[in-house]
């Protein structure tokens, strides 16, 4: 039986009004739970990239992508090896701290994960942290001893370690572009 | 020029060379509409009676010309309403453009009198949808919509209007439609495709000399011929191919007519509902090609073991169909058409006559019992097919009676069937059997029904008759709801229920009321008789309706039950 597990897609769309919702409601009508999505403008401002992260496993993955490309706003669609790219994610963790004890504990946790307080009250330290699910999930862990109050991820963002990039030529991403092309 | 956005719509109708629009009018929609008015010498708008009937007409318009359908209607209901013809079109890849309009600009998002956010509800049913906030646009999306529409694998395209753009002016050039694929929006998308050409590109040539390859290997080699040999209008190319590879070809419901019906390497439909030579042609081959067909759970019913001896090989311009719903061995990404040119090109003759003795051993049509007296599906079918001309267009609705069609009358060029194969959508016949007439006013249409879905549209009468678009429409009635009642009887029990539909309207006197005429018949003689009525009173631009009294008990066969093996018949 295939593996079902953690699937990072990277995908570069049309910045225009609809397409996140037609993307969105792809993942639901086709029966998958998006586990993290991100999604902002590029270097050219007409067009989004977008982050998206799925439990599946090969098959599911394989017709997902398929279906991504096939849309019309969808420039790119590439599933990242994890080996060869890198994630990262921000985190702001709001976290009780009262006596000065817990406030220096806190600090150094953030220094150890080479995190930053970004707000300070009487009662509270916010903290922002970046990095994967491993680096987050351990400073959640040590920090939910003083009280976590909120917390808030952007979701995970990834891009392909060394030279290569979304838009490599692929025979694939020709067969795709080959259904779009027009006349 | 400057002029107003339901003028630069009108303006934008003429460049796509649209002569034809169904529709219904509505609030939001009356600028348009006011427009049609002034370029109705040059635009005819059919208005029917239901929004779904010209959804269906349009998409029938379509399916029969290779034209793109239009269809129009107005916000809210009229916008909704339309959802079951799209979602039909988008099944079968039919290539039809909606245009709603919705209220003004300031209202939307208010829940204003039939405001309705169609394009959210249309997204999953179609290629493509716009929300036209400005009349500067509106030129340039409506370009796109029809080059969407009708480009690679065919569907349809709605264009959502707010209707304060329909009343704004704004500039408009007359652009003639080789240029628009190098202005405005569809420049940039076929820049992103990276295909500078304006035409197709070729399909990849290792791929199409790996096919060749396999096909020298194939002892027992089998073609599906799918919608996109109809859609493509590859049937010439289809039918070299297949006598290249001298391999019996299996259809499935949307590639009727991709090969003649009585061809000699025809063995009919394959499926659920496929004929016995179809069903085990599959089974036994080495080689399977389809072309243009998506594997649907009705054609492939168990993927795990759907032509298990064979390498699968995919035909298909939609790369997104591979491996979709089984597992291939090979695809060649590529419209029909080129594919199967290029292939010809390099595929010798062989011959497969062992092979296709197995195959033509066993029976490509069911064989009833006929009883004197009694009218039988097949007689029906037989008895038009005698009298009536030979491109007669057929247009069913969803059923009994569309398996029947597609298994006894036999279909010899693309379009000449209109069925709702993939949605399955009662009420469909009618107001595609309108639209097809429409198109094709020198042919005779037929709309093959059930008493059930006959009743679900039998409104549309009154759009026939007024623009004497005259179909003739043969009632299958067994005043049952017969497939559900196929399936009570097979693989539950016996228990019918709610599926027994002794009521009326009487047809015929429903034809009379809506000033047509018609007949019940109970025998062949009757049922002769009456055709030779109905090609009379089409003459007169008239159309009829011919209720045929068959048997409750009648089934459609063979049958092998959704999930299972192909080869594993429920009734014989």
């Amino acid at each position: 039986m295939e593996e079902v597990k953690l699937r990072t897609l990277s995908v570069l769309v049309e910045n225009e009004s609809g397409v996140l919702s037609q993307i969105s409601r792809l993942f639901s009508r086709k029966g998958f739970n998006v586990e993290s999505l991100a999604v902002g403008t590029t270097d050219d401002p007409s067009i989004s990239r977008m982050t998206i992260e799925v439990i599946a496993n090969d098959n599911h993955t394989a017709l997902i992508c398929n279906q991504l490309a096939k849309m019309v706003p969808v420039h790119s669609v590439k599933l990242l090896v994890p080996s060869h790219s890198i994630r990262r994610e921000l985190v702001l963790y709001k976290v009780r701290a009262k006596s000065s004890e817990d406030r220096n504990e806190i600090i150094q946790i953030a220094n150890i994960f080479r995190g930053a307080i970004i707000d300070v009250s009487k009662e509270t330290l916010t903290l922002s942290v970046i990095g994967d699910e491993k680096k987050t999930d351990a400073v959640q862990e040590l920090l939910e001893g003083f009280g976590i109050i909120e917390l808030v991820r952007t979701g995970m963002i990834a891009l392909e370690r060394g030279k290569y990039t979304i838009d490599e030529e692929t025979k694939e991403k020709g067969e795709f572009n080959y259904g779009k092309d027009v006349l | 020029m400057e002029m107003t956005g339901a003028k630069i719509l009108m303006e934008c109708l003429l460049e796509q060379g649209v002569d034809l629009v169904f529709g219904y009018p509505g609030g939001t929609i009356l600028n348009v509409y006011d427009e049609l008015y002034r370029y109705r010498d040059r635009i005819t708008h059919i208005l029917t009676a239901h929004e779904q009937g010209a959804s269906h007409a349009a998409d029938g318009y379509a399916r029969s010309t290779g034209k793109v359908g239009v269809c129009l209607a107005t916000s809210g209901p009229g916008a909704t309403n339309l959802t079951t013809g799209i979602a039909t079109a988008y099944m079968d890849s039919s290539p039809v453009v909606f245009i709603t309009c919705n209220v003004n600009q300031n209202l939307i998002g208010k829940d204003a009198f039939q405001e309705v956010d169609i394009t959210g509800i249309t997204m999953p049913i179609t290629k493509c949808t716009y929300l036209v906030r400005d009349a500067a646009s509106l030129a340039d999306i409506v370009r796109e919509a029809f080059a969407i529409a009708r480009s690679g694998r065919p569907g349809p395209v709605l264009v959502d209007i707010v209707k304060n753009v329909t009343a704004e002016k704004a500039e408009y050039e007359y652009l003639p439609r080789e240029k628009h694929a190098s202005s405005g929006r569809l420049a940039a998308l076929i820049r992103r495709a990276r295909t500078s050409s304006l035409k197709m590109p070729e399909p990849d040539q290792d791929d199409v000399n790996k096919l060749v390859e396999m096909i020298d290997q194939a002892k027992k080699p089998m073609l599906i011929c799918g919608g996109g040999v109809v859609r493509s209008r590859a049937h010439q190319e289809f039918r070299e191919f297949a006598r290249r590879i001298d391999a019996p070809v299996a259809i499935t419901l949307m590639g009727a007519g991709g090969i003649e019906g009585r061809d000699p390497l025809a063995t009919g439909m394959i499926g659920m509902h496929g004929s016995k030579a179809s069903n085990m042609a599959c089974d036994g081959c080495d080689l399977l090609i389809a072309v243009g067909c998506r594997f649907s759970d009705r054609v492939a019913l168990k993927p795990a073991t759907f032509a298990k001896q064979a390498q699968i090989v995919h035909i298909d311009i939609d790369r997104a169909e591979i491996n979709k719903n089984i597992q291939t061995d090979h695809h060649i990404i590529g419209s029909a058409r080129q594919v199967l040119e290029l292939l010809n090109r390099k595929v010798p003759k062989y011959d497969h006559s062992d092979w296709k003795n197995y195959v033509f051993s066993f029976p490509t049509e069911t064989r009833y019992d006929e009883t004197p007296g009694i009218l039988s599906p097949k007689q029906i079918l037989d008895t038009i097919a005698r009298t009536c001309p030979q491109d007669t267009i057929v247009a069913t609705d969803v059923g009994q009676h569309q398996m029947w069609a597609i298994q006894h009358f036999h279909f010899d060029y693309p379009g000449q069937l209109l069925t709702s194969g993939g949605f399955g959508a009662m009420g469909f016949g009618l107001g595609a059997a309108i639209g097809a007439k429409l198109g094709n006013p020198d042919k005779t249409v037929i709309h093959i029904t059930g008493d059930g879905s006959f009743r679900m549209n039998c409104n549309e009468l009154s759009t026939e008759e007024f623009y004497k678009a005259p179909v003739i429409t043969v009632v299958m009635n067994n005043h049952r709801l017969g497939m559900v009642r196929q399936w009570q009887e097979l693989t539950y029990d016996k228990r019918f229920y709610q599926t027994t539909t002794e009521r009326g309207p009487d047809f015929v006197k429903l034809a009379q009321a809506n000033g047509l005429d018609g007949a019940t018949v109970r025998t062949v003689e009757e049922l002769e008789t009456a055709i030779q009525a109905a090609l009379e009173q089409q003459e007169q631009g008239l159309g009829y309706v011919i209720d045929c009294q068959i048997q409750e008990g009648e089934l459609v066969r063979p049958m092998v039950n959704g999930g299972t093996h192909i080869t594993e018949f429920l009734v014989n």
